[in-house]
């Protein structure tokens, strides 16, 4: 008994250690005066490698996804007679739910476990602190400009996820089954709003990369420098940032979309 | 240069998702800058909405010519106040035109329906459309119809 509750008070005191040891680990490597004229490449390079490098699963699984909302979309809706309204449905759903969504749990698989495992094995390597050795600061040199490209890709990729989606939807709804393409258009226009839909979705997507990329990076620089270290690394940066990303958009949806 | 090479992928990658962004702006939700210039506010008052809702369509003859930007209670008359924002190209509407709730279909939107009248003046900016119709409610129809009154 009295060890039990002695290994729940451990879990408890290492479950706040890690979250603050993660947020002074965030504090330490996006403060501080940006060096504008070396660090612009490194972050050119993450960008490719964080947001280039996942756009081929990103505009794949979108188009996928918006074929397959159209293809189920029309099999309910003509029930009614409504086909119509399939544009609306489809880009409702990618832009409020699935865009910001599905692209940060891609993201989180695609990006964040090859960030973990990068970082993890520089680490392993003793790459960081031999960095340090030479008075190069780790956290300015590797993991910042890591940290702004996943910021910056996450929302570009997920607005490119909503289009394709959209695109699809409209390729099986109008080309494949026959609905109209005026009234495609012109009842997603009438029914999604900028500011309501568009830009709540953007803010979704910001918010999922910011924490993807931050429970990715952090895994990596928090691993033990252990082949095994960093497959246990890999494995938690995907489980966390998939729930962290499922939870968050159940939070933002209540926040964004609750009539009252 | 490999280093060219990626500033080059990255600047496209970058152009087709602020593209995006313009995509779903102007094509997916119809935000237009083109209207906020020439648009005139007209209200009216009915009995009953049956379910219009704000960005409602505001059309003559079936032609879109503005849209519902505002629905509020009118505490004094107990009936709904809609305010229409209407195209300033649409600008020879006559004083006495007939405000209608009308239905897409059978189960379609709620839309508001204008039909001119015989006046010689025109509605401008802040004038009110006495001459409304409210929604056909189908419950209550098939109620008086039901109870035979």
């Amino acid at each position: 008994m009295l060890n039990y509750l002695r290994n729940l008070g451990r879990l408890a005191i290492h479950t706040v250690s890690v979250l603050g040891r993660s947020g002074v680990f965030l504090a330490q490597s996006l403060i501080g005066v940006p060096d504008v004229r070396n660090g612009f490449p490194l972050l050119l390079k993450q960008l490719y490698a964080v947001g280039v490098l996942s756009l081929v699963i990103i505009v794949v699984s979108g188009l996928f996804i918006g074929m397959v909302l159209g293809l189920q979309g029309y099999n309910l809706l003509v029930d009614y007679g409504s086909e119509q309204a399939i544009g609306q449905m489809v880009a409702l759903t990618l832009v409020r739910e699935l865009g910001p969504v599905v692209t940060g749990l891609l993201f989180a698989g695609r990006a964040g476990s090859a960030l973990t495992a990068e970082i993890g094995l520089m680490k392993a390597t003793e790459q960081l602190t031999s960095m340090e050795m030479m008075g190069v600061d780790p956290l300015r040199r590797i993991i910042a400009p890591r940290l702004w490209a996943g910021f910056i890709s996450m929302p570009l990729l997920a607005m490119i996820f909503s289009v394709v989606g959209i695109w699809g939807g409209m390729l099986v709804g109008v080309d494949w089954l026959g609905v109209y393409e005026g009234s495609f258009w012109a009842n997603m226009q009438s029914s999604v709003s900028f500011q309501d839909d568009v830009l709540n979705g953007v803010i979704k997507s910001i918010v999922f990369g910011f924490v993807c990329t931050w429970i990715a990076v952090f895994q990596g620089y928090d691993s033990v420098p252990t082949s095994e270290g960093i497959s246990v690394a890999t494995t938690k940066t995907v489980v966390y940032s998939s729930l962290a990303v499922l939870g968050l958009d159940f939070v933002l949806t209540a926040v964004m979309f609750t009539a009252f | 240069m490999y280093n060219r090479t990626i500033e080059i992928v990255v600047g496209l990658f970058i152009i087709v998702g602020v593209g995006a962004l313009a995509v779903l702006a102007f094509q997916v939700s119809g935000l237009s800058t083109k209207m906020d210039t020439g648009t005139y506010k007209v209200y009216a008052q009915f009995d009953d909405l049956g379910g219009l809702t704000v960005r409602g369509r505001v059309s003559m003859a079936g032609v879109t010519i503005g849209k519902v930007s505002d629905i509020v209670l009118d505490k004094e008359s107990y009936m709904a106040l809609v305010e229409m924002e209407l195209y300033g190209t649409v600008d020879n509407l006559t004083t006495d035109s007939n405000a209608a709730i009308q239905t897409a279909g059978l189960l379609g939107e709620k839309y508001i329906s204008i039909s001119v009248g015989a006046d010689e003046e025109y509605l401008v900016d802040g004038d009110t459309i006495f001459d409304t119709q409210s929604a056909l409610n189908i419950e209550k129809l098939i109620g008086t119809f039901a109870s035979g009154k």
